[in-house]
């Protein structure tokens, strides 16, 4: 069964949209990660033009992170304090890295820099991730607990906060920092930046895990709404037919990840999500070296 | 009243030329695109009228040619830089249908002249249009050759040979189908009769291809009123993952 999406301007199958959006939507209540990373390449694969894509996977993850708060609302694992800081940080972020976002475009090759960002942070995270992870099932394997609390740097600052659903107490300069460091990443690389903020929060301000997926889906529903009318208005690229599609898979896969969620210890949720982030920068960097099918590409000029 | 003769003469010889012209036929000259559009196959059919018996000689061959709205495009080879493959060189093409499709009645070197190909601009290669490359790029004609070859691959390009049926000469018929990932606006449809490779008769109409109904609401609400738009798609996404999340625990508590 095919669809006329009237911005994208193409028909594609209503069931491969639906599955994509469920196969995102579970990936968001398991890991607290929007999925962007992932929709807007698998919307490429389909025919998607690039730009639609980006725009319109923003709008998705809107609904599907809304549908993920609800679930871990009700389980208390929403630290609303911590989320509006990175927030406040997240939309100054959003505005610097459009403004950026705009100026590379004048300068051509913008492309293959959202590429190289997606691989590099992607790497990184990643291999980060996934190294903390293992490290850490180990312990718990021979018994032994890491330790709860490490006192870096980052609990000297000043304006200190208590974050009481964290179980924290320090400077509110630190996450606002965080949260417009990865709203600028996710303007340049279209996407919510939850597969930055997620890390971020365990590693960068010693939040526990449970608490760190509510709170990003938290964050993530305000920066994505928030990219979506500026793509809406500046880009005129947001296809609501192709959001709608996805959003009814996506919410559905939502609640069925925030029950996988649930049901995982917190070191195996962050190995699946470390794999799954390698296994998307392993593809993003074979096309950057390896030599192409097609060694041309059409453009719309002027774009 | 010299001038006056020329004018009957040229007006006479100009008759003579056209002995052979086309009445032509549609099965529908516009296409909605609706939200369940998955392509449309026109028919075109039409005759050859004709005063004097058919002219002895080759038989006469049937081109019908439809082209899309025209692009601007730019193409782009991508190069190996620091061991990635970053675009390089480009060349910017004036004119390039977003849909073009060529149907013929016999093989394509039997039906036209290169000519009469160059004249009327019938052929894929003919129909875009590509002004001057820059300085520094050496083989201008590959980047239009792939712009073609990535256009046929998608299946926006076709030439299909010995399609069009030809019955005694007179009557004609060919179905052209347009694909489901069509652009809007207005299209054209050219119908050239040749013999010997030479153009013996032309005609064009066109056809609307628009959007309707929701999907024609929508577009005109993204480009009149984007902030309208946009602030309708996110509470659109709002009240979805609200819903979804309320629907979810009524099923779980009852």
């Amino acid at each position: 069964m095919q669809i006329y999406l009237p911005i994208a301007e193409v028909s594609v199958s209503l069931i491969l949209l639906l599955g994509l959006g469920t196969l995102v939507g579970i990936l968001s209540g398991m890991f607290g990660v929007g999925g962007g990373f992932l929709i807007t390449p698998l919307l490429f694969f389909m025919g998607i033009p690039p730009a639609v894509a980006v725009a319109t996977g923003a709008n998705q993850i809107v609904a599907s992170s809304v549908s993920g708060v609800m679930a871990h609302l009700k389980r208390r694992t929403v630290d609303l304090k911590m989320g509006t800081v990175l927030l406040v940080g997240g939309l100054f972020g959003s505005a610097i890295g459009v403004y950026i976002f705009n100026f590379l475009k004048t300068q051509g090759q913008v492309d293959l820099l959202v590429k190289i960002c997606y691989v590099v942070f992607l790497g990184i995270i990643g291999g980060l991730m996934f190294y903390e992870s293992v490290k850490s099932m180990m312990k718990s394997r021979a018994g032994k607990r890491g330790k709860r609390h490490v006192h870096v740097w980052v609990h000297g600052l000043p304006f200190k906060m208590r974050f009481r659903a964290s179980g924290l107490y320090i400077s509110a300069i630190p996450p606002l920092l965080v949260g417009a460091a990865v709203g600028i990443l996710a303007a340049i690389m279209g996407v919510g930046g939850g597969f930055i903020m997620v890390p971020a929060m365990i590693y960068l301000l010693g939040m526990p895990t449970k608490v760190v997926i509510g709170t990003s889906l938290f964050q993530i529903i305000f920066v994505t709404a928030f990219t979506t009318l500026l793509h809406a208005v500046s880009t005129q690229t947001v296809d609501i037919v192709l959001a709608l599609a996805l959003i009814l898979g996506g919410v559905v896969g939502a609640q069925i990840g925030s029950v996988i969620g649930a049901k995982l210890k917190a070191e195996q949720l962050r190995i699946l999500l470390a794999s799954l982030v390698l296994a998307v920068c392993f593809k993003l960097a074979l096309d950057l070296f390896l030599t192409p099918d097609e060694l041309y590409i059409l453009a719309e000029f002027g774009s | 009243m010299i001038r006056y003769l020329a004018a009957i003469l040229t007006f006479l010889t100009g008759a003579a030329a056209a002995q052979e012209e086309i009445v032509l036929g549609l099965s529908h000259d516009t296409v909605s695109i609706s939200t369940d559009f998955d392509g449309s196959d026109i028919l075109v059919y039409g005759a050859v009228k004709r005063e004097n018996p058919i002219p002895e000689g080759p038989p006469l061959e049937v081109i019908v040619a439809v082209s899309g709205p025209t692009e601007r495009m730019t193409v782009y080879k991508q190069d190996r830089k620091l061991g990635i493959w970053v675009n390089a060189e480009s060349v910017e093409v004036d004119e390039a249908p977003s849909f073009y499709a060529v149907a013929t009645s016999a093989p394509w070197t039997s039906v036209i002249s290169a000519v009469e190909d160059l004249r009327h601009r019938i052929s894929i290669p003919k129909a875009i249009r590509s002004v001057g490359a820059p300085d520094d790029v050496t083989d201008a004609q590959a980047f239009t050759q792939a712009l073609i070859r990535i256009r046929e691959k998608e299946g926006r390009y076709r030439l299909d040979e010995n399609t069009v049926n030809m019955r005694e000469e007179t009557l004609f018929s060919t179905s052209v189908s347009l694909p489901a990932n069509l652009t809007e606006g207005e299209y054209t449809l050219r119908i050239f009769l040749t013999r010997e490779g030479a153009v013996v008769g032309d005609i064009d109409t066109s056809i609307i291809v628009e959007k309707v109904g929701i999907e024609r609401w929508l577009y005109n609400l993204s480009r009149l009123n984007p902030l309208a738009y946009g602030l309708l798609a996110v509470a659109i996404a709002l009240i979805a993952g609200w819903l979804a999340s309320a629907a979810v625990r009524l099923v779980r508590n009852g």
